[in-house]
């Protein structure tokens, strides 16, 4: 009985362990049928516009879809008080899965007959859901896909969410010039596509900035020991520490590297970027530098508007989702008026001259492909809060 | 630089070390797998967040709740998951397998629910004592591993030679039905085995959140998988195989980082074992299951 169990245990080992490693996502791409474009009524002189919405509303980042669909509330309804565009949300939940995004997208192109798509939520459902969105001739707006290659998908498809490829390297440059750095170390997580993208980010423009990268070390997600990897980095005695990590993960780190006695700033992209890591890291976390599309605490009557309006109505303070979400209705309706027309293609041309507009992000423009262009904020956690690295 | 290092490695096996004696413990006198044992081990972990970051308390009581709270569920675990499928004709051998599995799938979800998911910070002051030599930085936490370990081996090894209640198990472990048949209460040391390896477990749980300062709901099933990986390395049901296995996994995850494939870390452990088991079979210290006691 028991030589029989102790022979086929390795294999139930190992089987374990491809359990453990093996974690892949398929996409299955569809294409949708029906070109309908509506004819805009005017209703006492305002321009009516049905927009569908795609956002993440069950599931393990329902957090993601409720900041989302907040931001886009509060924006309609400024929208319609003011009068030039009357705005009507269709909103459709993906569960952040690419299939339900892709039905929902079908539904709201074909069967709802909206003019204009807001989302989807997540890079790989709008890796789905874009180019049906543009085979039909649907201009779609994601407000929180920051993967490379989304504005690329189509000439209907834009994002007005900060990239990676722009904000890690506004964070580098903003830290190297304050610290005088020349010497990095680099720390990443390499099973992770966004922690692995950000890495690249980070290599690039360290090249570019003609850094020294002393180390490259990786970790993987979930792991509670960083001591090995720190404890090398230490003894090449970093200027930086440039850390692709989510906020799980890298808090964890930056408090392991507080205890052992580095104290050289850290930049982080976008993943690390959350007031979790202060809750998990506590003081350890002072000194992390991540650049951002959207700060609450900026001096600017628009933000503080906002933020106090935000906070009324759901009685929380705004995220980067929901003020992403917010402009983006917002750009959205600017596009509709400027054009003067609701029309499907109207809107995409209406978004592509959309130039220097100013909202809670600050100055917003897109380039020709459709991407954001914009200075993000640079903030340093100092004293246990974001503030403005001056 | 390699000082620091060789104390990583020391820290992090170790903790190895004392996740594996529990599985050893209960694989040698059960002769199964007890899969749950990594759950048990981050329930251990989240009761010491509980006591000190939320209650405040000092960290002697965090042991105390830790030890408490992983005893009971080992007596719960045997009870509800292992004894009913004992003993029973038609039962498959594989069954106590599976339903541990059912029960650490349980209790991750659990501690899902009841703690939320992300990492949680593990505030104690017992843990940030720590002093320097040259630029060598040593916590008291590291030290207070290791000696746990050691001693916790020493004394169970003690316990399974010399003492009655060491005799009574391992005669359990030998052949259940003599062992019944001579007068011993197996169920009791069968309980017994289970409620003392969970503690193990759950003393473990405490020292991995003092010492990486992280404790999270997915954190038992790479510590779990690590330890079965150790056992299989040591020597099925082997005390020594245990806490010397646990070591050189420990050592070669630190130096593998050392000399720079810090991407391969979580690979060496079972690289390792399949080149253990082609070499040696029964692992390094691995005898027949009912007399390795050394």
């Amino acid at each position: 009985m028991r030589r029989k169990f102790k022979a086929i245990l390795p294999f139930v080992v190992i089987l374990a362990l491809f359990m453990l490693s093996a974690c892949g996502g398929g996409t299955s791409s569809g294409t949708g049928s029906g070109d309908g474009s509506k004819k805009d009524e005017a209703s006492g002189g305002a321009i009516s516009a049905k927009i569908g919405v795609i956002s993440y509303l069950s599931g393990p980042g329902a957090a993601y879809g409720e900041a989302i669909t907040n931001g886009l509330k509060l924006a309609k309804e400024e929208i319609n008080e003011e009068g030039k565009v009357k705005i009507e949300l269709v909103i459709e939940d993906s569960a952040g899965k690419a299939d339900q995004a892709l039905s929902a997208a079908q539904k709201l192109i074909n069967s709802e007959n909206v003019n204009a798509i807001i989302g989807p939520t997540l890079s790989t459902e709008m890796q789905v859901v874009g180019p049906v969105a543009d085979q039909n001739g649907v201009p779609i707006m994601g407000t929180s896909t920051t993967a490379a290659g989304i504005p690329q998908l189509g000439e209907y498809v834009f994002r007005d969410s900060l990239p990676e490829s722009q904000a890690i390297p506004a964070a580098m440059k903003k830290a190297v010039d304050k610290y005088g750095a020349k010497k990095v170390a680099i720390m990443y997580g390499n099973d992770d596509v966004f922690t692995k993208s950000g890495y690249d980010t980070m290599k690039k423009t360290a090249e570019e900035m003609g850094l020294e990268v002393l180390t490259t070390q990786t970790f993987q997600k979930g792991q509670s020991d960083y001591k090995a990897q720190l404890t090398k980095i230490k003894n090449l005695q970093p200027d930086l520490i440039l850390c692709s990590a989510l906020y799980n993960e890298g808090a964890v780190i930056m408090d392991q590297a507080r205890s052992m006695g580095i104290d050289v700033p850290f930049v982080g992209g976008n993943g690390f970027n959350s007031p979790q890591v202060i809750k998990i890291a506590g003081d350890a976390a002072d000194g992390l530098i991540v650049a951002t599309p959207w700060f609450g605490g900026k001096d600017d009557p628009k933000v503080q508007a906002f933020v106090k309006k935000y906070e009324e109505a759901y009685g929380k303070a705004p995220d980067q989702f929901s003020a992403q979400a917010y402009d983006g209705l917002k750009i959205m309706a600017k596009a509709i008026a400027d054009a003067g027309s609701a029309e499907r293609d109207a809107i995409r041309d209406g978004l592509a001259g959309i130039d220097s507009y100013e909202g809670v992000l600050g100055k917003f423009s897109f380039d020709d492909e459709g991407d954001v262009v914009m200075e993000p904020v640079v903030l340093v956690i100092k004293d246990g809060k974001f503030q403005v690295l001056e | 630089m390699l000082l620091e290092q060789l104390i990583n490695g020391i820290t992090l096996g170790s903790v190895y070390a004392i996740v594996a004696l529990g599985y050893t413990l209960v694989f040698g006198v059960l002769g199964i797998i007890n899969m749950a044992h990594g759950e048990i081990f981050m329930f251990g972990a989240f009761m010491g967040v509980v006591t000190t970051s939320m209650l405040h308390a000092p960290i002697w009581l965090a042991f105390l709740a830790a030890i408490a709270a992983t005893a009971m569920m080992g007596y719960l675990l045997e009870r509800l998951a292992l004894r009913p499928l004992r003993g029973k004709p038609g039962v498959s051998h594989l069954a106590p397998l599976i339903s541990t599995i059912g029960v650490s799938i349980l209790l991750e979800n659990l501690a899902n629910q009841w703690f939320g998911s992300g990492n949680h910070p593990f505030r104690s002051r017992f843990a940030e004592i720590h002093f320097t030599v040259g630029d060598v930085t040593v916590y008291f936490v590291q030290i207070v591993i290791f000696v746990i370990s050691v001693v916790l081996m020493v004394g169970l090894s003690l316990w399974l030679a010399k003492t009655k209640a060491g005799k009574a198990l391992r005669a359990t472990a030998e052949d259940l039905d003599t062992a019944s048949l001579l007068g011993i209460d197996t169920k009791k040391m069968i309980t017994i085995t289970v409620i003392v390896a969970s503690a193990m477990g759950g003393v473990a749980g405490i020292l991995v959140g003092m010492a990486f300062n992280s404790v999270n709901a997915q954190m038992g099933l790479s510590v779990g998988l690590k330890g079965l990986a150790i056992i299989i390395l040591g020597g099925m049901g082997s005390v020594k195989g245990a806490v010397v296995g646990g070591m050189i996994l420990g050592l070669s995850e630190t130096f593998i980082v050392v000399a720079g494939f810090s991407g391969y870390r979580d690979a060496i452990a079972f690289v390792m074992i399949i080149i253990i088991l082609l070499i040696r079979p029964e692992g390094l210290f691995g005898k027949r299951a009912s007399d390795a006691r050394g």
